[in-house]
């Protein structure tokens, strides 16, 4: 099936002041239900091995991670070609559990910023105070007028997360709040 | 005359100059001018003409108050009206003209108006212009447009070139205004460890004091206000903005700021403006304080400045005024401006001082240096059009009849005292209270605009806070107090000392001289850019106007763009006088933001051009719109409304398109209808409840039409419903309700059946949604192979799932054309490759694609209704003839309570119905059916409107469906609908299914 897939805007980058590029296909599956729930942490423990996230946190084991989303929602992140069968797995793991799973992998698009920068960058679109956000953080906020998540892996490298359809959007969007020459020096 | 001196000038720099132009004559400058200085030095104090009277106008002030001096900047595409000379900073190919001159600024015809000055007092529109009411548009409108008014509008075909943009800010601490008390505030806030953001509006920090020979610590304020921007700079927790103004100040410690990045150096790659929108835990703002004008006559003519103004460019721009300058105030300020003039080496004539003596220490060291002090006398009037040719000096407290002296002067200082800028505390509710000592409002600090804990979260430091002097104390303490509410510990160092020669009190003077007589009155300029007098606002007191409100709206004083910066107090002391009243009992008129106002790009932001808005693209956009798509937008989505081949007309590729469906095999892009899971043991339960009809009962495998309407019993939204397991549904929903039809879902579910377990997960864009639709459908996928779509396999309203091909497929057998029709989904990252299979695969068979046109024409044929044609948000599903949708067993749905009322059961609601024209000919949109007869309003009377009209390829005619009243039981009858002008469209009511009624087609 590999040769036919296509991600939203396949291999797009921009070189502002901090690196943007589109960072391909992203396996992730929407996890709903009680997050207090021991059957549900021992379930995504086995079938990720990554423990339960706390509040706006991401943990990360391998290739797989596991990002709070709201109280009662988890985002599974997986390698793409993973994802349908892992959604089968934690199906079958949590059949007695009150919780629905779903393969978003394709409803998403996944951008990739890397440099110092990022915080500024951000800061044009997002009404998030940034200096609160560290690695393993997530921030679900807007960017500009649509939905986006942010995941910080590393103190210079961010991905940013929106719906398949407004990937254009984000891109251009991006481009114009990373361009050379824009930089607000806000957070040093 | 004005013109540069040969020394000094703190904040230009002689070495380079700066070459622009004015009304097209060249002129050059210094780095570091603003516009106003090198005018000024350039002799040009002619600016403008005024609003009403067209009078010859130049600069009043040196900053954001100014009033007269605006211009139109820039050419074409950069031109922008009504920009502030005073805070405009000068650079290489400034292009200004003047406004609101006609035909030239130094001939102008409509200064007539300014010989009959009686003739456009208060009210004068009003009165004028109140009858005919023919005349309002075409007469009166043009001429008054003609004549009064500010700058141009820029061409309605010029774009903005520049970059916008804006940005989210946080802070304990905000402090606006960079003169000296916002610095200490500042330094000692972050001293405590707060996050500082510091905000100046001009490009220096500092403020007035190094004009006003403030010294700190014993030396000249210059060397503290360096080392202290030097100290806060390296401070980790300090942000400075220079050219940044503080716009408003608004709930929660939201505060908009207004940031000029590129205006003085309009080629640079940065953006030209940006909008800081920042939370601040506690704000200060130390904004200075603004000199009042004195209302004497001819106050308004070009050399008369304030003298507080006239000091900035003799000190700050080494720029003279004038040659010989006559100084008149109320207050001991006024002297420093006397005393710098002369030490500049400029004449002063004499300071002429309302005040029955004058003994202060400034007026003792004016006097030392030679400078003449005349006490209680006034201006009687200044001389001269253009520009000031002299001033005749009377007694204050006479009427003006006869003047006492008369000098031959170029300019004229002026100062009636010092106002607070309170626009920042007062914009979020800050209260104020009268300062009887200096006349002016100043902060009532018992008062403060209060935060969502009840405390105040705005404080204010400085002269904004009435503290003329003296004021690092006042301002550390505002630091401290800031820094400790936003959960500080302030170490409590004390702050530098300043001072400044102290003044002895002011006095008073709101009409010069204080008996006046009408026809010195009415030259007296309260409110410069309105052209408001002080016998305007007198005037509007006798015909009635009491609230200070309605006095504003009345004779327009303050609403000019500059608000009133100048004219507020004066304004108000004029009509309390008149009044009878103190000034307190008369208050202020409102502050609001913007302070100054600000770009409308800034607003917008970055959203133009291709990001003005989130554009939403299917997964085959790209496709789409390799091939002809011609879009039509819905919701955020845009969607092929058809495919144009080359030579064909829009309305041909619509009906090629019908036609192919019908006969072979067509394929629409479905992928933005909505895709809902709705999962958990009570998912049964809540479909029954969204649902008019019933949805519990659907087994899995199968598909079911339903039907949601809003608690008013109003449908909402419909679609195909299948059910996926014991515990799960996949809700369809209209494209564009998508996104509404799950917060609706979730609203019930998280706010009145929060204990239901029923998850939703929005699905739309996982999938690409394919529509194979025509008789050859099933041919064409068998051709993919792998799944078994045998009519036997697969029956009609049944769904499966399985590998089509090579692609991950769920295929729903449902139709929205009345033929034989799959809908395919398969991951949207499958979904460029799944449809170029079937482009492929089909060559052969004539596939082609269709567009959103021929969709609604083929449901048309087969009269389903749509969402947003057939309704309206008033339109309920029995008007549809939809009552088999709706369920008599359930107990409960959402609207069922709603379709019981009184007027949803009306035998007379307009139901839906078919309507055919009896020549053949397609209805238009919207179109009424009329009946002879007018109702009570004279309007003719109406009995239903089209909902859908199109010409149907199939039929070779027009179909449509209307609403009619009692529509169905008419069926077969004759109604006339209004077309354009008086044209009548005789038109028959049909059956709505004009198409295959047995449904032979769909069900092969």
């Amino acid at each position: 099936m590999s040769e036919n897939l296509t991600s939203a805007l396949p291999n797009a980058e921009f070189a502002g002041f901090v690196a943007l590029r589109e960072a391909g296909l992203q396996g992730m599956i929407t996890l709903r239900g009680d997050l207090g729930s021991k059957a549900l942490s021992k379930a995504l423990s086995e079938a990720t091995g990554c423990a339960l996230p706390a509040q706006r946190k991401i943990t990360t084991k391998g290739d797989h991670a596991l990002a709070w989303m709201s109280p009662d929602e988890l985002l599974i992140l997986c390698p793409h070609d993973k994802a349908p069968k892992l959604v089968v797995t934690l199906s079958k793991a949590l059949s007695g559990e009150f919780a629905t799973l779903a393969n978003v992998s394709d409803a998403r698009a996944v951008f990739q910023i890397s440099g110092p920068g990022w915080r500024d960058a951000l800061a044009k679109i997002s009404p998030v105070d940034f200096s609160t956000l560290a690695p393993g953080d997530l921030r679900r906020t807007r960017a500009a007028q649509v939905a986006a998540a942010i995941l910080v892996d590393g103190p210079e490298e961010v991905r940013v997360i929106c719906f398949r359809s407004v990937a254009q959007y984000m891109f251009d969007l991006l481009k114009t709040a990373t361009a050379p020459g824009s930089e607000p020096m806000l957070y040093r | 005359m004005s013109h540069r001196l040969a020394q000094g000038g703190r904040l230009i720099d002689r070495s380079t100059p700066r070459e622009f132009t004015f009304n097209g004559k060249h002129m050059s400058g210094f780095a570091g001018d603003t516009l106003a200085a090198s005018l000024l030095a350039n002799d040009q104090t002619l600016l403008g003409r005024s609003f009403k009277y067209h009078r010859p106008r130049g600069v009043v002030a040196a900053g954001a108050e100014e009033p007269n001096a605006l211009v139109g900047l820039g050419k074409g595409d950069r031109f922008e009206p009504n920009q502030r000379a005073t805070t405009t900073e000068l650079f290489d190919g400034l292009v200004a003209e003047s406004q609101n001159h006609w035909p030239s600024l130094d001939f102008d015809v409509l200064a007539l108006n300014n010989l009959v000055p009686q003739f456009l007092t208060a009210g004068f529109y009003y009165k004028t212009f109140l009858q005919p009411r023919a005349f309002w548009k075409h007469v009166y409108e043009p001429i008054i447009r003609r004549s009064a008014g500010l700058g141009k509008a820029p061409s309605e075909k010029a774009r903005d070139p520049d970059r916008y943009e804006q940005i989210y800010g946080f802070c304990d601490v905000l402090v606006i205004g960079g003169g000296i008390a916002g610095l200490q505030a500042a330094l000692t806030a972050a001293q405590a460890g707060a996050r500082v953001a510091l905000w100046e509006q001009t490009a220096h920090w500092g403020g007035r004091a190094p004009v006003d020979d403030v010294e700190i610590d014993g030396k000249p304020a210059d060397d503290w206000i360096k080392a202290t921007v030097e100290t806060l700079d390296s401070m980790e927790n300090v942000q400075l903005r220079l050219r940044c103004m503080g716009v408003g100040v608004h709930d929660h410690g939201y505060v908009l700021g207004y940031e000029r990045l590129t205006d003085h150096t309009p080629d640079s790659d940065a953006p030209r403006h940006r909008l800081w929108r920042m939370r601040a835990g506690q704000i200060i703002t130390a904004t200075g304080a603004i000199e009042r004008p004195l209302s004497f006559a001819g106050n308004d003519v070009p050399g008369v400045m304030l003298a507080s103004a006239m000091r900035d460019y003799v000190v700050n721009y080494a720029v003279a005024p004038g040659r010989d300058v006559v100084v008149v105030t109320n207050n001991d300020d006024a002297y420093r401006t006397a005393i710098a003039l002369r030490k500049a080496g400029i004449g002063v004539l004499a300071v002429v001082d309302a005040r029955a003596e004058a003994t202060g220490a400034l007026p003792e060291a004016a006097r030392e240096q030679g400078i003449r002090v005349l006490t209680g006398k006034g201006i009687r009037k200044v001389k001269g059009g253009k520009r000031v040719t002299g001033v005749e000096i009377c007694r204050i407290d006479s009427k003006g009849t006869a003047h006492t002296e008369v000098f031959s002067c170029d300019a004229v200082a002026m100062s009636g005292g010092w106002s607070p800028v309170v626009h920042l505390w007062s914009h979020c509710g800050g209260k104020l209270t009268w300062d009887e000592a200096g006349s002016y409002f100043r902060p009532d600090p018992d008062r403060p605009p209060l935060g969502h804990d009840g405390k105040g979260f705005v404080r204010i430091c400085g002269a904004a806070d009435g503290e003329m002097g003296g004021v690092l104390v006042n301002a550390h303490d505002a630091g401290k107090n800031a820094a400790e509410a936003a959960g500080f510990k302030s170490k409590s160092k004390k702050p530098a000392q300043d001072s400044v020669t102290p003044e002895a009190p002011m006095e008073p003077v709101w009409m010069m001289p204080r008996k006046a007589e009408y026809d010195l009155r009415m030259k007296m300029w309260l409110d410069f850019q309105n052209d408001v007098k002080v016998s305007d606002v007198q005037l509007a007191a006798r015909e009635g106007y009491q609230s200070v409100e309605h006095t504003k709206r009345y004779t327009t004083l303050g609403m000019a763009t500059d608000q009133g910066k100048l004219s507020n107090i004066n304004g108000l002391a004029i009509l309390s006088d008149a009044l009878g009243q103190p000034i307190p009992a008369t208050g202020t008129t409102t502050f609001r933001p913007p302070y100054t106002p600000i770009s409308i790009g800034a607003i917008a932001g970055e959203a133009r051009g291709p990001i003005f808005q989130p554009l939403r693209r299917s997964p085959l956009h790209d496709w789409h719109a390799a091939n002809g798509a011609d879009w039509e937008p819905v919701g955020q989505w845009r969607r092929p409304y058809t495919y144009r081949r080359a030579g064909e007309t829009r309305d041909q590729a619509v009906n090629r398109e019908v036609k192919n469906a019908r006969e072979n095999v067509a394929l629409l892009d479905a992928s933005t209808l909505g895709k809902i899971l709705v999962a958990g043991p009570d998912a049964g339960r809540f479909m029954d409840m969204l649902y008019t009809n019933m949805m519990s009962s659907l087994k899995p495998g199968k598909c079911r039409y339903g039907l949601m309407c809003n608690e008013n019993g109003f449908l909402m939204d419909d679609g195909v419903v299948a059910r996926i397991d014991e515990q799960s549904f996949l809700v369809h929903t209209t494209s564009g309700g998508a996104d509404h039809v799950h917060g609706w879902m979730e609203d019930w579910l998280q706010c009145e059946w929060w204990d239901w377990k029923v998850h939703t997960v929005n699905l739309t864009e996982q999938f690409a949604q394919i529509a194979v639709v025509g008789p050859k459908a099933r041919a064409l996928l068998d051709r993919l192979g792998g799944m078994d779509l045998s009519p036997e396999a697969l029956p009609f309203m049944e769904w499966c799932e399985g590998q089509l091909g090579s692609f991950d497929a769920r295929v729903f057998r449902i139709s929205f054309s009345g033929e034989l029709s799959f809908e395919i989904a398969v991951p949207a990252s499958q979904g460029r490759a799944f449809w170029d299979r079937l482009m492929q695969e089909g060559a052969d068979m004539g596939i082609m694609p269709y567009g959103t046109e021929a969709l609604h024409i083929l449901r048309a044929e087969k009269g389903f209704i749509m969402i947003g044609d057939e309704t309206d948000g008033t339109v309920i599903p029995q008007d549809l003839g939809l009552n088999w949708a709706i369920s008599k067993k359930k107990e409960d749905f959402l609207g069922k309570r709603g379709m019981e009322r009184e007027a949803m059961t009306d035998p007379l609601r307009w139901k839906l119905v078919g309507l055919e024209t009896l020549d053949g000919s397609v209805l238009p949109h919207g179109a009424l059916a009329v009946r002879p007869g007018k109702n009570a309003n004279g309007q003719t009377i109406t009995e239903g409107r089209v909902t859908s009209t199109y010409y149907s390829a199939t039929l070779g005619r027009g179909i449509a469906m209307g609403l009619v009243e009692r529509g169905p039981e008419r069926t077969g009858e004759e109604l006339v609908f209004a077309g354009e002008g008086d044209k009548r469209i005789k038109t028959r009511i049909v059956d709505p299914v004009i198409y295959d009624k047995e449904g032979a087609k769909q069900n092969v």
